[in-house]
């Protein structure tokens, strides 16, 4: 049984079926580092269920997606039922109902990005790979998703990798890129971190830092394309009065 | 001539290692913050008020009135949640100035949290931007390690925690009440108001929700005082504010500017459209605000001018594109959009936005007819006033003015042979592959 978009069903009750294959159990370690971690997270909310989203991302880093077990796992530690996880983990595109590539590309082709040549990357990276939408490549490094507009309209057309930027991408560039993926030859982002896998993003997006803030630039050049304009033209905010100025 | 860029948020971010606190401090990051905490919260709010600084998230809500809601001396917990879910299409200032200058958005979170009487403080940032994240939970850590988050905050008596907290892809909790329904840990899908956040939000205690660009005013406000502040944009609409171009121009990017500059003025100042090109329409604040044309250049850009020529100022997202650009291929992906991220809580959005999907795509192969216009525009109404949430209203705005805008483009496609346009001469490497 599969979906339209050739992926095979994925059901959150391994006894429905298909989905089976894919309810791996969370190994004892991983049980015990979501458990740790998971303390500190609870600790950030006066609140216990407001630390859902960030426990189901420590879920999906120790297995990819966020599994059946994963779910049972987080509904454990906030004293919920299975159903109350999942109905939240199923609502965000951001947890994987399987497991996707090490390396996540997402092209954006909401309107701007798309009309500016993401719709061509698109469509040319899923010949290249050879995966439709939302699809893994075999030697599962590269997975492909399309994405809606990631508040970098200045650098399109913009293809992510595990929620880093890179920018003005064309056809060609975007190959090459998902090729050194592949050949292990990571490429450096635009504006960001060297990259880490899908699995060690999700540990950061839990609201543990992984010690790489320092990479990467301030701000890319579109950013700050109005501020040298403003020093071009000599032009600036009002000066601030002196009696109001902090000595 | 009257335009004048004058940075203020942005001014720091060409700046080595501008997202750190000692570059921050070098700049005169943090100097305002003992002088904040010595004013009276209310005095702090009575500023605010007197600057007319308006909410920068696109609906321009007076932020001192949004703050003066809160109730005082009421025994709850006070909370300031910052909305730093950046996901309107074509926004791109938020995220830029998270990874550039954290520092100047998390003062403005400590004076704003101070002023509202709140010890607690989140930051609700989208998921999809993995380094901005780093940059955010740095600067919190740098603030706690010199004393700017934790008790007794430079002497003041004030206790102030800031949490970040990390959405993962859900356009809809950048709504601010399903994004307190995600922050409390359920599906982000909004709630009915009133009662409004500032009496009860999150765990339903009075908050305050502001958008990113909002809150990182704050500082420069405290730091130079409201008549500073009204001395840039308009009378109604005081205040710098980041212009995001991008689309067809020959210089996009962030551009810093008093409220009330026009689009001529920007494009004669950055250079225009690409060459060669001319404008044929964009949005003055992101996809959810209704299409102008070149006939709308002049436009002052301030809370008011779009709104009497029939859209909205929204989040100065100017997505400009040219002569070569199909609107209704540009429509339907719009309403790709509002249809992949419609939270399906209410019907009117739920199925309206998916019927735009069906029958833009048939109007875009060239198998509609001037029925399916009709279609569209009851639909549409439909949906605007009808819907739970601003999304749905956000969702009919490409549709109603591409429609009022470009019948005759749409009537163009009804022959069968399909869109009469080349898609790869919209693209940025049309010459490269041509």
């Amino acid at each position: 049984m599969t979906h339209e978009n050739g992926l095979p069903t994925v059901s959150l009750d391994p006894r429905l079926g298909p989905g089976a294959a894919l309810a791996d159990p969370l190994s004892d370690a991983a049980r015990a580092r979501v458990r740790q971690l998971g303390a500190e997270v609870l600790a950030r909310y006066p609140r216990p269920r407001s630390a859902m989203m960030p426990l189901l991302y420590l879920v999906q880093a120790e297995q990819g997606y966020v599994s059946p077990d994963g779910i049972k796992l987080v509904a454990e530690l906030l004293g919920l039922t299975t159903a109350e996880v999942a109905a939240v983990s199923t609502f965000y595109t951001m947890y994987k109902r399987r497991t996707c590539g090490d390396y996540h590309v997402g092209v954006c082709t909401n309107t701007l990005c798309a009309i500016l040549g993401g719709d061509a990357i698109f469509a040319a990276l899923k010949e290249h790979l050879g995966v439709p939408n939302n699809g893994t490549t075999d030697d599962g490094l590269v997975s492909l998703e399309h994405i809606e507009c990631n508040a970098a309209c200045d650098y399109a057309p913009v293809v992510m990798v595990n929620w880093e930027f890179f920018d003005n991408q064309t056809i060609e560039s975007a190959k090459e890129l998902v090729d050194r993926l592949r050949a292990g030859d990571l490429p450096t982002p635009t504006r960001g971190a060297s990259l880490v896998t899908h699995v060690e993003t999700s540990r950061v997006l839990a609201g543990f830092p992984d010690g790489l803030v320092g990479e990467g630039p301030s701000a890319g050049p579109a950013s700050v394309v109005g501020l040298q304009l403003a020093k071009e033209r000599n032009e600036s905010a009002p000066a601030v009065s002196r009696s109001k100025e902090r000595p | 001539m009257t335009f004048n860029l004058t940075p203020v948020l942005t001014s720091n971010w060409g700046g080595d290692k501008s997202w750190t606190i000692e570059s921050y401090r070098r700049t005169g990051g943090y100097r305002v913050l003992g002088d904040a905490l010595a004013m009276a919260p209310d005095a702090l709010i009575q500023l605010v008020k007197d600057s007319g600084l308006r909410g920068r998230g696109g609906a321009g809500f007076p932020t001192g009135m949004k703050w003066g809601f809160i109730p005082q001396g009421d025994g709850k917990p006070h909370y300031l949640v910052v909305n730093a879910d950046e996901s309107e299409p074509g926004t791109c200032k938020d995220i830029p100035l998270m990874m550039a200058s954290p520092h100047t958005l998390l003062e403005g979170v400590l004076i704003s949290a101070y002023a509202i009487r709140a010890n607690r403080a989140f930051i609700y940032v989208r998921g999809e931007v993995v380094h901005v994240v780093r940059r955010l939970l740095n600067a919190v850590e740098e603030a706690k390690a010199a004393g700017f988050i934790g008790k007794n905050v430079l002497g003041s008596g004030f206790d102030i925690d800031v949490v970040v907290h990390i959405g993962a892809g859900a356009y809809i909790c950048g709504e601010e009440t399903a994004l307190l329904e995600s922050l409390e840990g359920f599906r982000g899908q909004p709630r009915l108001r009133p009662p409004f956040p500032a009496i009860e939000g999150l765990y339903a205690c009075p908050t305050v929700i502001n958008n990113v660009e909002t809150i990182a005013s704050v500082p420069a406000i405290v730091r130079g005082g409201a008549d500073w502040f009204k001395k840039m944009g308009t009378e109604k609409s005081p205040g710098f504010k980041i212009f995001s171009l991008s689309g067809h121009v020959a210089r996009p990017g962030q551009y810093e500017a008093p409220l009330g500059i026009t689009l001529r003025e920007l494009l004669d100042a950055t250079g225009g459209m690409r060459e060669g090109h001319e404008l044929k329409f964009w949005t003055p604040g992101g996809s959810s605000t209704p299409l102008f044309t070149a006939e709308h250049l002049d436009v002052p850009l301030d809370f008011e001018g779009p709104l009497a020529h029939g859209s909205m100022l929204g989040t100065t997202a100017l997505q400009l594109f040219d002569e070569t650009t199909c609107v209704v291929r540009a429509v339907l992906r719009w309403s790709e959009f509002y249809a992949h991220e419609s939270c399906g809580k209410c019907t009117p959005c739920r199925e309206g936005v998916f019927w735009y999907v069906q029958i833009l795509d048939r109007l875009e192969r060239g198998e509609g007819d001037e029925q399916d216009l009709e279609t569209l525009l009851d639909l549409s109404e439909n949906i605007l006033g009808r819907a739970f949430c601003a999304l749905g209203d956000g969702a009919t705005s490409p549709v109603t003015s591409s429609i009022q805008y470009f019948r005759d483009e749409y009537q163009a496609h009804f022959d069968g042979r399909g869109c009469p346009f080349d898609p790869v001469a919209s693209t940025v490497f049309a010459g490269a592959i041509a």
